[in-house]
């Protein structure tokens, strides 16, 4: 039996994978300690093979032997064991955006990686959604439902609550600032996936990807399949676990 | 040695400098802290880095001491914030060159009550500095000798000039013959300026006295640079930085002693096969903007996270000491053109072109071992910035692992640089 387990900034995931297969996973929220969240799961299946990613990897190392990997290198395993083709991963975290690119074989060749500014993650789309007073699922859903956006110029998480803030004010109907707030993240995604450059189709992986709308507007802005697996979440911790099967 | 290890305290010669005593008086303690964490607790150091972890100990004293009886005795002591400004010309006069540069957190929110928040961390952290009254060696200047590298520096010294006298050397920006013209000029004024501060015109003995010596500190750390390719590595990456570091305010002839007493003992190291990580540890090389002191950060989480780092194209580094100047010359004249000609063969960004830098960061990768390249840009130096893109073309032409990263001196963004350090040494370890 072997585990990954990746300790985001704002969930915790974790696969056990044995014989061959997923048999269990689960997403739990980091709360103050992830740490603590980890080691629960950790505690029912004391045989495990473990290995870390995510950002709490060297907390939990502090508390559990076991092995560390990066998420960069998660994601392309887990990113390569869905998809085994795929060459160009984008992973949108709570905090991190990050595009990966793979060889042939599957190695990472380059990657880039957002510094400490949150502009174009999960973090920046949950507060644009909290300021316009949706839940997260109502958010991307307004967005699909409105006909246009009207353009956000600031992806400074800062700076944009307040251009939200004065688009409210103006008269400008939630579902049409909605669509704005995804039109602005999906074209800061675009750009940063096209600097790297990508081939015919795209994996996206990471909590953002279960928001359908950004994915269909993705596509229309890079003009490629952008392909999710059914547990996006869950893409590093796999990675992780599959890690841990060659140790 | 880690437990008697202390940055000294003077409060007495703090006073006398007219510093902001209540408030430094933290500092010492704070880096003595850092140090210890940062350096002492490497394992297998050098038993010749004792002298350097000395310089730091005396940082804010001892130093300062020899550079107030430099000063009193009416010698120049000028500070300065860039490898252009000819320190040759300060030492021929008898005085003291300091470089100032601001590598700290700690005075940024000084700069920032005046200058802008969206620039240059090194800047601010120097301007802040002065105005905060934090920095022996900004105390102890004569006045400091700025020049024209980059838009936030140039600036900055109009209001620099309202703290201590501020003069500026204009650097061209281009290389053409009738740049040199300028140039020379220019470093003629420089040595009026430092003349005129120690009320005698330096002639050509001692000018070529003082090339000599600066020759002999470039070719020491140029000596120590070569040994430190060696794999495995008989030096850490953060002891050969910090020796850098302390290149910019140590006495130079001492300096490039102790320094070659190091080389003496690295050759010694290599023959009994003596390393501070295995030959298999991964190989990192590190280019771009200067890291001034105490800025260990890089360094500190790329050899924490179990790589080496072996090689600083930098102007902490070679850009600092891979040219020596020609000393064949029989007149003044002829002296200041060598001097300028070795000048204009430091690569900067500032440059346009400069597709020599590139040229050079791949040589230095190839001499250095190295297996990878992460170009280090402080936030807002919008020219190294710029050219990390002809830097990452040229990699990818050659196979080279390459990542820019663009940081200043806070926290803040460790972790995700960590993250971006270790996947980028799983990529070179496949």
């Amino acid at each position: 039996m072997r585990i990954g387990i990746d300790l985001g900034s704002r969930t915790v995931k974790a696969v056990v994978w044995q014989d061959g297969a997923i048999v269990r996973h689960q997403v739990t929220e980091s709360g103050y300690e992830p740490h603590r969240q980890a080691l629960a799961f950790l505690e029912q299946h004391p045989a495990a093979r473990v290995v870390a990613t995510g950002y709490g990897r060297h907390l939990l190392r502090q508390h559990e032997e076991l092995s560390v990997i990066t998420e960069i290198k998660a994601h392309a395993l887990g990113a390569r064991h869905l998809f085994p083709g795929c060459r160009t991963i984008l992973d949108v975290g709570g905090q991190d955006c990050k595009v990966i690119l793979l060889d042939e074989s599957g190695r990472v060749t380059s990657f880039q990686m957002n510094d400490k500014c949150a502009a174009g993650t999960g973090r920046f789309l949950e507060m644009m959604g909290v300021s316009l007073g949706y839940e997260l699922e109502e958010f991307g859903r307004a967005a699909a439902d409105a006909e246009h956006g009207t353009p956000i110029n600031s992806m400074c998480a800062v700076f944009a609550e307040s251009e939200v803030v004065s688009l409210k004010n103006r008269g400008v109907p939630p579902g049409t600032i909605a669509r704005s707030v995804h039109l602005a993240v999906a074209g800061r995604l675009a750009g940063m996936v096209a600097k790297s450059g990508y081939g015919d189709h795209l994996v996206f992986s990471g909590g953002v990807a279960n928001n359908t709308t950004l994915v269909r507007l993705l596509e229309l802005e890079l003009g490629v399949a952008v392909l999710v697996p059914p547990a996006p979440s869950i893409v590093g911790a796999l990675g992780a676990a599959l890690h841990a099967c060659t140790l | 040695m880690s437990e008697a290890f202390q940055v000294k305290s003077d409060t007495e010669l703090w006073e006398k400098l007219g510093m902001d005593v209540a408030r430094f008086s933290g500092m010492p303690g704070m880096l003595t802290q850092a140090y210890t964490n940062v350096f002492l607790s490497q394992k297998n150091r050098p038993a010749g880095m004792a002298y350097f972890d000395s310089m730091v100990e005396n940082i804010h004293t001892g130093r300062i001491h020899e550079i107030m009886a430099v000063k009193e005795s009416g010698k120049p002591v000028i500070g300065t914030f860039c490898v252009y400004v000819p320190e040759e010309l300060i030492v021929a006069a008898g005085g003291v060159c300091v470089g100032l540069c601001g590598g700290a957190q700690g005075s940024i929110a000084d700069a920032e009550k005046i200058l802008p928040r969206n620039i240059c961390p090194m800047v601010k952290s120097a301007f802040g500095f002065k105005v905060g009254k934090i920095c022996p060696y900004f105390q102890a200047v004569d006045l400091v000798y700025g020049e024209t590298t980059c838009d936030a520096k140039k600036k900055t010294w109009e209001l620099l000039d309202r703290y201590v006298p501020t003069h500026v050397m204009e650097i061209p920006q281009m290389k053409r013959e009738r740049d040199k013209v300028l140039w020379v000029e220019e470093v003629k004024d420089f040595k009026a300026a430092v003349d005129k501060i120690a009320g005698t015109e330096t002639g050509f003995a001692e000018i070529a006295a003082a090339i000599s010596t600066i020759n002999a500190k470039r070719a020491s750390l140029q000596r120590l640079n070569n040994l430190r390719h060696h794999n495995p590595s008989p030096i850490s990456g953060k002891d050969m930085l910090l020796i850098e570091q302390i290149a910019f305010y140590d006495e130079p002839v001492r300096f490039t002693l102790k320094v070659n007493e190091l080389c003496k003992e690295l050759d010694q190291r290599i023959a009994d096969g003596i390393a501070v990580a295995p030959a298999s540890t991964p190989r990192i090389m590190v280019s771009g903007t200067p890291m001034a002191l105490p800025n260990w950060k890089l360094h500190n989480i790329i050899e924490t996270s179990g790589a080496v780092v072996v090689n600083e194209e930098s102007c902490i580094g070679t850009r600092y000491y891979k040219d020596l100047i020609d000393e064949g010359s029989t007149s003044v004249e002829e002296q200041l053109e060598r001097l300028t000609e070795r000048y204009m063969k430091i690569d900067c960004s500032c440059f346009t072109p400069n597709d020599e830098r590139i040229d050079q960061v791949i040589k230095e990768y190839r001499d250095s071992g190295a297996q990878g390249i992460i170009d280090y840009c402080l936030q807002f130096c919008h020219t190294y910035n710029i050219e990390a893109i002809k830097l990452r073309e040229a990699c990818e032409q050659r196979g080279i692992p390459f990542m820019a990263i663009e940081s200043d001196y806070s926290p803040d963004d460790v972790g995700q640089l960590q993250t971006r350090v270790e996947a980028f040494i799983e990529q070179i370890t496949g």
